[in-house]
């Protein structure tokens, strides 16, 4: 080898659970190519048990999270915006290796991403006087209704867009205050490692957003059927008619949200619009006399 | 403070032994929400009563009336003429059952218990410068001593309102005590002590409460909503509160006190509400002229109307009553 | 002396009822295919009148007058024309009131009081507030972006509703259905079908266009039918986790909407200082409303230990004033439970109530020789691994246990995979906030119990379904973007 030639030092790709990053207990992984077909990394094939440990991380952070402060949760949603920016040419490589996009469209992806994540933390403290309302009973009484977060939320990544899709589905479950366990697009996993990394030197608390990586078909039911999973989102299996609607059956066991998977994927360029987050949100009313 | 004539029980042992006791007292009494409230007080109002029921409702209702007349203008004669009907309400029906009391200011005292004579009719009296409560305790002392030495049966006094509201309940304990005291006669026969609330000018539900339960405290045998001359007087809701602190106030010592709403009951549907929400609040023990009244001026022709509807099974008119 | 209540009964003679009943399809009343079945008084066992069974083939036809009369007539139908119609039913409900009040409690057992004063007053108000929301649709969804349409009605909606209240879960599905544009088939409980029926002719006396409602009579074969049809775009289910489960299944892989509003075992949570004797009205309101046969029922008592004993004390006094007896008589508080079959599971809990340890009490109540009846009971000594402190009762069954802490009361309040409604009562404003913050529950009544309103929406967390009913959230479950 020649001397001028630095060997470079790669980097173990492994889970983000409970805030930190675990092999997978499994002690699988699986190859990682790029959009050619050439080796990329090994990232950990996330297991059953791994989705259980994950599910038991987003419920633990799930009370701090959903008790935090709107103006907070769209703080540190905004310092995760800032630290990817930091980051921005790193994720554009990801995005170039994983999905053979130019280097200008890439970078485009990245901003887009970081934007969208901006977008969403400006909602979090917007959305309860857009979807909330005080209700004009016919009695002594007031009354209002206020969306809550439903709690633990499976999100099925998409599989195609392995940044900007994965922004645009993990920052409107957190945004509304859930807690989220994320299975990542199987062959393009490493942006939401990387990700991942930037939750975890942003403020978010450990166990807010949990990343599997690996194929969805060994997590996904059993998060579908977890007891402890309160609602999920199938995007990530768009266009697998079978898959989601095994997944939607599993799903019924505790009555979950389910959040059905597209036809295919979506143009993650268009405006998203609210239901993203209004999808994992419950509506509380209150009822209290008025009286002296 | 003075002693309570009272014993009470253990329970409420020390509640009135200084200022600060009574109203730390009065401020741990539950409280009271008002929309429930009035939501039970208007569940209660939906009772139907018909039938036998209803005539044995509207004969009660008669036997708890304190037929009032509480005006500048009252005279001799109409004194008279109120008690000539307080002893048969209806000369054309002897089963009709007499009143419970004539009520009159202090100086018609003499006058009525000589019309009324051995008949049973209880004369009450106002007093303690009934109806503001306005003046000192000594002249609200002699104003019931005048009563009671006219022979007055039963003391409708008024609590000292603006001495409520200003939180020295002490003060209006004491008085209500020094009133009780002034009702005693030699004899044993002691005058009955009414405590009115005047709920119209105490404004809310808590207060009511709380002024039910330091009348009771410091003696009172009856607890009686208003005066009549504010608005609003007695209502359903502050009835149900009144009957919910006598009921209480047996459990916590063992004492009945009466309840009296006054004021603006002046139909029989009305009355049997009242009668509908005793029973099922404070309990059928409450259903006697002894535990409740009614203070009422309209309300007695109303109720021998539909008396006489209930016989006759046609619908009366007001020229077949008399007007006294 | 005693102060007996005579009985008060409201006359039937309003109530014309037919010996025996079709469906109501395309805006006709037809016979249909299936077999015919009794509809019987809860109160009595008398036989009210036949009821037609509908069949797959009557669903088939019903769901396609549905479609036929959305494509052709009701999506042409203007919002201000559909406004009106709704209006007019409304009106038509208000004029019909006591006739219709006196069918529910004939058919359904509940007491003429709560059916008069409660169900069909609420059934006009659902009409009318939704009434006025047909017109204004683009006003329901603030949360689209830059649309310049109206949102779009889902189609043909299949809805099915409980036998607790007949009429205004029907208000509850109907009226926003129609208001955003769709059509409907509803399907009543097989033993309260007859105010369903009634509202059918009361359509046909709105002159509402033919196919816009329909009303299919029929158990749970017809309701299956119903929720599989190919052609029902939206599904609206109020009823027991069970069935709602069976109807998530039998959906998923569809592009069909849900809403789903089931059971519930609602904490009712008294503080030691709340206003005692409303909370007592409370948790009697809570519970005995309707036999207790309501999904949001307090049937969970929370007393804070310091005030348990005088709260128990306060509550069984008032449960002795309570007047179990004829639904038509004015004075009843608590009328017959709805069918035998109800019965039976009511007792078979409360008998495991009383094999597992928890203590027992009735006030003294004479119940009716003939009909289906309970007595308004307590237990005591319940902690939360009771059957009868987890699985829904559906009756006039308490089980009351106790707390010390605030944090206590919540943790036990949540434990439980339902969520519906939970009550608080206290003095404390900022202790009522918090707790309305931390129970995980649609509904939380402060300092009152059982309150419903059209524009208030309800609806549940976890296995207590999902999607709200009321409001304009309540349009959401019938509108696309």
């Amino acid at each position: 080898m020649p001397s001028d030639t630095r060997l470079d030092v790669r980097k173990t790709y492994k889970l983000y659970i409970g805030g930190k990053f675990p092999r997978s207990e499994s002690g699988r992984s699986y190859v990682v190519n790029d959009s050619r077909g050439r080796f990329l990394a090994n990232a950990a094939a996330a297991s059953r048990k791994d989705a259980r440990d994950a599910v038991v991380a987003a419920r633990k952070a799930f009370p701090g999270w959903s008790g935090a402060t709107a103006y907070n949760r769209g703080q540190v949603l905004y310092r995760v915006a800032e630290v990817m920016e930091g980051r921005r040419d790193q994720f554009a490589d990801e995005v170039v290796a994983g999905e053979g996009l130019t280097r200008a469209r890439a970078g485009r992806s990245v901003d887009q991403a970081i934007d969208r994540l901006v977008w969403y933390a400006g909602w979090t403290d917007k959305i309860a006087q857009v979807v909330g309302a005080t209700n004009p009973v016919a009695g002594p009484y007031f009354d209002f209704s206020i969306p809550e977060p439903t709690g633990v939320v499976a999100v099925l990544a998409p599989q195609q867009s392995s940044l900007l899709g994965l922004v645009s589905v993990v920052a409107p479950v957190v945004a509304g205050g859930n807690t989220a366990v994320v299975t990542s697009s199987r062959d393009r996993p490493l942006p939401a490692i990387s990700f991942a990394e930037v939750l975890a030197t942003s403020d978010v608390p450990g166990g807010v957003v949990n990343i599997l990586t690996g194929s969805v078909g060994d997590t996904a039911p059993w998060l579908a059927s977890h007891m402890d999973v309160n609602a999920i989102d199938l995007t990530g299996v768009a266009g697998d008619d079978e898959h989601a609607t095994a997944l939607e059956v599993a799903a019924v066991d505790n009555l979950k949200r389910v959040r059905r998977a597209p036809d295919a994927e979506p143009d993650w360029t268009l405006d998203p619009g609210l239901s993203r987050i209004t999808s994992f949100l419950e509506t509380k009313t209150v009822w209290h006399p008025i009286g002296v | 403070m003075v002693s309570p004539v009272l014993t009470s029980s253990d329970v409420l042992d020390g509640a009135a032994s200084s200022p600060a006791a009574l109203r730390r007292f009065l401020h741990g009494l539950p409280g009271v929400d008002q929309v429930g409230c009035e939501a039970r007080a208007a569940t209660l109002s939906t009772r139907s009563i018909k039938t036998t029921s209803k005539a044995w409702a509207l004969d009660l209702a008669v036997s708890m009336i304190d037929l009032t007349t509480l005006e500048g203008q009252d005279t001799i004669g109409k004194v008279r003429a109120l008690c000539a009907k307080a002893k048969r309400p209806d000369p054309e029906d002897p089963s009709c059952p007499r009143v419970a009391a004539i009520c009159v200011y202090p100086d018609m005292v003499a006058t009525a218990k000589a019309a009324l004579g051995s008949s049973g009719v209880h004369v009450a009296s106002v007093a303690t410068a009934f109806p503001s409560g306005r003046s000192t305790l000594d002249v609200k002392l002699q104003d019931t001593e005048d009563a009671v030495a006219a022979g007055a049966d039963e003391i409708d006094m008024v609590i000292d309102r603006g001495a409520f509201l200003s939180g020295d309940f002490s003060r209006v304990f004491d008085e209500i005590v020094a009133v009780k005291q002034v009702c005693r006669r030699s004899t044993g026969q002691d005058a009955h002590l009414k405590v009115i609330m005047e709920a119209g000018e105490l404004v809310t539900y808590d207060n009511v409460r709380r002024a039910s339960w330091l009348s009771m405290l410091a003696g009172a045998d009856f607890i009686k909503t208003s005066t009549g001359k504010v608005q609003p007087a007695a209502t359903m809701p502050v009835t149900l509160i009144m009957l919910e602190a006598v009921r209480d106030f047996r459990e916590a010592t063992g004492r009945m006190v009466g309840v009296k709403p006054a004021g603006g009951i002046s139909t029989s549907k009305d009355a049997i509400k009242y009668l509908v929400m005793v029973n099922e609040t404070a309990g059928d023990d409450w259903l006697d002229p002894e535990w409740f009244r009614f203070g009422a001026s309209r309300l007695l022709n109303d109720l021998l109307m539909q008396r006489t509807k209930m016989t006759t099974g046609r619908y009366s008119g007001p020229d077949y009553f008399t007007l006294d | 002396m005693a102060f007996e209540y005579a009985p008060a009964p409201e006359s039937r003679a309003i109530v014309d009822l037919k010996s025996s009943y079709g469906l109501f399809i395309g805006g006709d009343f037809v016979d249909g295919s299936g077999h015919a079945f009794k509809s019987v008084s809860p109160a009595t066992e008398e036989v009210l009148a036949e009821i037609a069974e509908a069949t797959a083939n009557d669903v088939d036809t019903a769901v396609a007058a549905a479609r036929r009369a959305y494509t052709r007539t009701w999506s042409k139908t203007s919002g201000a024309e559909r406004s009106k119609y709704l209006f007019r039913i409304a009106r038509i409900i208000q004029e019909r009131s006591r006739e219709l009040a006196v069918l529910e409690s004939l058919d359904n057992g509940k007491p003429i009081r709560e059916s008069r004063d409660v169900d069909i007053p609420l059934v006009a108000a659902y009409f009318f507030y939704y009434a006025g929301w047909a017109d204004k649709l683009e006003y329901a969804l603030p949360h689209r972006r830059g649309a310049t349409t109206t949102p779009r009605p889902l189609g043909v909606a299949g809805q099915i509703i409980p036998w607790n209240f007949p009429l205004l879960m029907l208000a509850w599905k109907i009226a926003p259905a129609l208001a955003a544009g769709n059509t409907v088939v509803l399907k009543p409980a097989e033993t309260t079908s007859l105010t369903a029926l009634l509202f059918a002719e009361i359509c046909q006396q709105a002159d509402l266009p033919a196919g816009v409602v329909n009303i299919i009579t029929g158990a749970g074969e017809t309701g299956r039918a119903l929720v599989g049809h190919p052609d029902v775009d939206k599904v609206a289910f109020t009823g027991s986790t069970e069935v709602g489960k069976a109807i998530g299944r039998t959906v998923a892989g569809t592009r069909k909407s849900v809403t789903l509003e089931l059971g519930g075992k609602a904490a009712n949570i008294v503080f030691d200082d709340a206003p005692i004797d409303q909370a007592v009205e409370g948790i009697v309101n809570g519970i005995f409303f309707n036999q207790g046969h309501v999904c949001c029922a307090g049937s969970r008592l929370l007393v804070q230990e310091s005030v348990y004993d005088d709260v128990l004390a306060r509550l069984k006094r008032r449960m002795a004033t309570l007047r179990v007896g004829d639904p038509l008589d004015k004075n009843t508080d608590v009328g017959a439970i709805n069918s035998s079959e109800q019965l039976a599971r009511i007792r078979e809990l409360s008998a495991v109530g009383e094999a597992e340890g928890a203590e027992r009490w009735s006030p003294p109540c004479e119940l009716p020789d003939r009909g289906f009846w309970f007595a308004p009971t307590i237990f005591t000594g319940v902690s939360q691994a009771h059957r009868i402190a987890r699985e829904e009762i559906f009756g006039p069954v308490l089980s009351i246990l106790t707390f010390r802490t605030p944090a206590e009361a919540v943790e036990k309040a949540n434990n439980t995979p339902f969520g519906l409604s939970a009550g608080v009562w206290t003095d404390k404003g900022s202790r009522i906030l918090w707790m309305a913050n931390q129970l995980r529950a649609g509904v939380v009544w402060a300092n009152t119990f059982n309150r419903f309103d059209p524009t208030s929406p309800f609806g549940g967390y976890k296995e207590s379904g999902y999607g709200r009913e009321g409001g304009r959230h309540g349009l959401e479950a019938y509108l696309a973007e």
